[in-house]
């Protein structure tokens, strides 16, 4: 499987606190493959963000590995893990702090090559930022402008040229277009669908909208505090989810079709996720679930396929119900 | 690419050359009015204390005691105070030492300040402990009685005039709020998301506080700077005042203000001038820092 | 409603048959250092007893600012209304004096906000702050106030409010305070609510309790509910009608299952197309292109036209007029046939 360019095993991020530790990220497998793009969902708070801190290295792991092309980047040191780190880039959710303000946006852009001198292309820095710039669909004239000068939307295209410099393999984004007005996520959507499509580039995609994540994923992944519950390709997640929190979530997304008012199976669900330096025993879900049984509270449920699960998921009593029916 | 903005023209990897944020930033300062005016005040004001004799002919240290409190005329525009010593001269003689004390005890109280500051902010934890408890320290010393201890030992030697002891004192002791200033601001800088970007491409700990969070952190600091610089000259005159600051027949703002002030009443023109002149200083100091803080950041161009 | 009568002024001019709220023709300006921004351009609005109104846009088009307008809170310098009326029950509120909109605003026209965090007072504990209402506005005695607050509190579905409602704001999720948000601005019982994108900070989950929650209180109180938001989905669950907003106007204005199925107006239609859905993975979006415009320098004509795919000569030139298509339908685009298909 030399396909896979990202892979985690076992990886676990928890923070200290005041008493006890935060259960950011609690042992999360993932597998990336070339050129695919793995989209991650769930409430807030369910560590998709520290997720996605751990992976480009802005966290360190408390245990678990972290392979890109097979390297571990927990146990590599100095140069190798600086070659390594190239290869996994990340896009930021929030265009208007993710920029440094007193800089032109040429030297965001190029700061990649003034860390990695070596990245550098032949033709030299000036031009290689320039064509980034036309690469994201922004005049390389405005290599002087400074960030305040561009809307949201520019900016993430800016994010998405510094991400690009070192031409690195894999990108993740941490809900790159949340902050995004309607008209301009979908600019930025077929951006980033483009480059993929051109570059071969594989995407870690964090969003809480399910609707975008739908659209631009080829696998999903839900998450619940700190934890995959239910993985699977774009069909199986949306059309036969069988984890109870998935059913939920996709209940809940709004749909902008009127007719379906009234039609669409929802399910409630009470209340917030719980506190992630506490959570319940068992199924961490079990506070929440409508289908919890008392052995919930005492077996944790693996992610795996089941009998009525096509794919892997991580509810004792798995069982594919139709939440988005089309009509 | 379909979604390309309908401004985007055709790439042309020549045009434009790049530019730094402090090559902008002069282009924006020279069309500002205010900086001219400040920079005009200080070059004056720099003058003065370089070059006195270019300013007037009288010698501030001729004093007669027949002039006594005499007002302005002949050769004194500004009069003569209790000791018969003509204002003007002895205002402008005293830039030399008030801008020397201010500007010197300034700087070494910023570089402490932005050293501490910057590393305990950036580095947090221990270091920012021990650095704040160093801070809290220092902050404790009473002023008066901590200058008088340090300007004494520095001034040992008889033969010195005192600046070199003064200028160190004020700078030893003045620095604190500065680091405060300077600790928290580079607490909200290092937070920001572009300080993680920048981290997640592999920056090192010295280009993540000299391009990222230095310049976004500065403000704040300048501000306190310029404010410091007035405190410091006038400091000058507390410790001359106590004995300890400048020594035998120096002449300075601060002495001056300190020695007019009980004559007040009958002779104001000693006490009002050298302030007026001090008041000026740290105004034109004020609009620099101001216009150079407004100039380096481009959202206020 | 006899109780909310008793203990307010009637308003002079009140007509009780009067259409409850009726926004016409307002004009909004902020007057700022890069210039006038005209961010409220003419706004026809009006609402019913028990109705849900949808105001949709996308940020900075004006919806915040109309809603401002309404309320008499607006951000006065730099923001000045300059033209147009506010009518509730036929009384022109932007000529009331400010003591008098103080009351209209506590007791008959209620809004809650985005960022219920900065609404709420940080100090004083969230039953303090609704029993407040209750003490002076209806000078009801201290203990009677708290015991309405934690009733409140119970409407709006805090678990267990006899306990919550001595707990500080900061003590609160996200949803929760959205709902204590909610029962201040229903504690005097308005006859209009207007949400400004209440549930835009929220997940989905918390989204649906929250708009399941206004929807029945609304129901419960036949209230007319003003419901500010971008985003198209929570609308078609709620609304009754949507009115669209573009650069500070509203350009369409429909019942919500035409708007659905045929939109009227270039840009109203380009938005619907340019989401991504979550009953189906489409193909390539659409994409508007182009940015909203400034609202110092609006576009000429109709504002969409650097923009829009139907644009021509004449809507850089003419402004288009309100067309009433159907009954309740009414949309500003030269081209209303063409985006129609008819
Ligand atoms: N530095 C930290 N110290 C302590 N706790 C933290 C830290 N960073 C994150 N957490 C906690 O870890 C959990 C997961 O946070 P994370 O930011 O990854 O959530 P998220 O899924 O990205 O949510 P959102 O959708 O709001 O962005 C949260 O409970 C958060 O409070
Ligand atoms: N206090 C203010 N000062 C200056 N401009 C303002 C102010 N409040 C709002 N505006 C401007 O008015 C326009 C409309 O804003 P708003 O109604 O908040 O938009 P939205 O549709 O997102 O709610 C925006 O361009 C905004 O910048
Ligand atoms: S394991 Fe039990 S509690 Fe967890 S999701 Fe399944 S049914 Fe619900
Ligand atoms: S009036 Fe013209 S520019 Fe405006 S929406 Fe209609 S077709 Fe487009
Ligand atoms: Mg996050
Ligand atoms: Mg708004």
């Amino acid at each position: 499987m030399s396909d896979v360019v990202l892979e985690t095993r076992g990886l676990v991020k928890h923070f200290k606190a005041r008493k006890g530790a935060v259960r950011a990220v609690d042992g999360v497998d993932l597998q990336l493959r070339r050129g695919e793009t793995l989209g991650i969902v769930g409430e807030s708070g369910c560590g998709k963000s520290t997720l996605a801190k751990l992976l480009v290295g802005l966290e360190k792991p408390t245990q678990g590995e972290i392979r890109v092309r097979g390297e571990d980047l927990t146990r590599l040191g100095g140069a190798a893990l600086r070659r390594s780190r190239r290869n996994i880039q990340m896009v930021l959710q929030d265009p208007y702090t993710s920029l440094n303000p007193r800089m032109t946006v040429g030297d965001i852009i190029g700061e990649p090559y003034d860390i990695h001198r070596d990245a550098v292309p032949q033709y030299g820095k000036a031009r290689a930022v320039q064509e980034l710039l036309d690469i994201v669909g922004l005049n390389p004239d405005h290599i002087n402008r400074y960030p305040h000068q561009f809307s949201g939307g520019q900016r993430q295209r800016i994010g998405i040229a510094r991400a690009l410099a070192l031409r690195p393999e894999i990108i993740v984004c941490d809900e790159p277009v949340s902050a995004l007005d309607v008209s301009i996520q979908a600019q930025v959507i077929n951006l980033l669908e483009g480059l993929q499509r051109e570059l071969g580039l594989a995407y870690v995609f964090i969003a809480h909208d399910l609707s975008v994540v739908r659209h631009i994923s080829d696998r999903v992944a839900v998450m619940y505090l700190g934890k995959i519950v239910e993985t699977g390709n774009h069909a199986a997640i949306y059309e036969q989810p069988t984890h109870p929190y998935t059913q939920a979530l996709l209940s809940a997304v709004p749909v902008p079709d009127p007719r379906l008012r009234g039609r669409r199976d929802h399910i409630m669900l009470e209340g917030d996720v719980p506190s992630p330096a506490d959570p319940p025993s068992g199924c961490r879900f079990r506070t929440r679930c409508w289908k919890a049984q008392p052995g919930c509270a005492d077996h944790e449920p693996l992610l795996e396929i089941r009998q009525r699960s096509s794919h892997p998921s991580a509810c004792h009593y798995a069982e594919v119900r139709h939440v988005m029916r089309r009509f | 690419m379909s979604d390309r903005n309908a401004t985007v023209e055709a790439p042309k990897p020549t045009g434009g050359k790049p530019r730094s944020l402090a090559g902008d930033a002069w282009l924006d300062l020279r069309t500002r009015k205010i900086f001219w005016i400040a920079a005009v005040l200080v070059v004056v004001v720099l003058l003065m204390a370089a070059w006195p004799s270019l300013f007037t002919s009288a010698d501030p240290k001729d004093c007669l005691l027949a002039r006594k409190n005499a007002g302005a005329g002949g050769g004194a525009p500004f009069g003569y105070d209790f000791q018969g010593c003509d204002v003007y001269a002895k205002t402008v003689y005293g830039a030399r030492d008030s801008i020397l004390v201010g500007v010197a005890a300034t700087l070494i109280a910023g570089v402490i300040g932005l050293v501490v500051g910057l590393l305990a902010g950036y580095f947090g934890r221990w270091v920012d402990a021990v650095l704040s408890r160093f801070v809290d320290i220092v902050l404790a010393i009473p002023f008066i009685l901590g200058a008088i201890v340090l300007a004494r030992r520095l001034s040992s030697d008889p033969e010195s005039n005192g600046v070199f002891a003064v200028i160190v004192t004020l700078g030893v002791l003045g620095w604190t709020t500065a680091a405060r200033v300077m600790r928290s601001a580079v607490i909200s800088a290092k937070n920001q998301d572009y300080v993680a970007a920048a981290r997640m491409l592999g920056a090192s700990p010295a280009r993540l506080m000299l391009r990222h969070i230095l310049p976004n952190a500065v403000s704040p600091f300048i501000v306190v700077l310029t404010v410091l610089l007035g405190v410091n000259i006038a400091g000058e005159a507390t410790l001359s005042y106590l004995g300890v600051g400048l020594k035998g027949d120096a002449v300075s703002w601060g002495l001056a203000i300190a020695e007019a002030g009980p004559f007040a009443r009958t002779a104001a023109a000693p006490l009002v001038w050298p302030s007026v002149f001090l008041a000026a200083t740290v105004l034109a100091f004020i609009m620099l820092g101001d216009a150079i803080r407004d100039a380096f950041d481009p959202k206020l161009r | 409603m006899n109780e909310i009568t008793a203990h307010v002024d009637a308003l002079p001019g009140l007509d009780p048959r009067a259409p409850l709220l009726h926004v016409e023709d307002l004009h909004v300006e902020f007057r700022t250092r890069d210039g006038v921004a005209r961010a409220v351009n003419g706004v026809n609005l009006w609402l019913n007893p028990g109705e849900t109104l949808a105001v949709l846009g996308e940020s900075g088009c004006g919806k915040s600012v109309t809603a401002q307008a309404i309320m008499g809170i607006l951000d006065t310098p730099p923001g000045h209304v300059t033209g147009g009326r506010v009518l509730y029950r036929g009384v022109d509120l932007l000529r009331l004096p400010e003591s008098e909109r103080r009351k209209v605003r506590a007791n008959r026209i209620a809004m809650i906000f985005q960022d219920a965090l900065s609404a709420l007072n940080p100090v004083y504990t969230v039953g303090f702050q609704l029993a407040e209402l209750f003490r002076v506005h209806r000078g009801t005695s201290r203990r009677e106030a708290k015991r309405r607050a934690i009733e409140l509190l119970d409407q709006v579905r805090i678990p267990d409010a006899r306990r919550r409602v001595d707990d500080y704001p900061h003590e609160f999720s996200g949803g929760m305070r959205q709902r204590v948000m909610i029962a201040m601005a229903l504690a005097l019982d308005p006859e209009v609510l207007i949400a400004d994108e209440p549930t835009t900070a929220l997940d989905v989950t918390v989204q649906a309790q929250i708009m399941s929650l206004l929807a029945d209180l609304q129901r419960e109180r036949n209230m007319g509910l003003m419901l500010i938001t971008h985003d198209m989905g929570v609308v078609a669950d709620v609304a009754d009608r949507i009115a669209v907003m573009y650069a500070g106007k509203v350009v369409e204005e429909a019942p919500v299952y035409d708007i659905y199925a045929h939109p009227a107006h270039a840009y109203t239609k380009a938005l619907l197309e340019s989401i991504p859905r979550l009953d189906h993975k489409g193909q390539a979006l659409n994409v508007i292109r182009g940015l909203p415009p400034a609202l110092t320098d609006i576009p000429t004509g109709c504002a969409f036209h650097p923009r829009c795919a139907y644009a021509r000569e004449i809507c850089r030139l003419e402004p288009p007029p309100a067309y009433q298509i159907a009954p309740h339908r009414v949309t500003s685009c030269h081209f209303v046939r063409e985006v129609l298909g008819v």
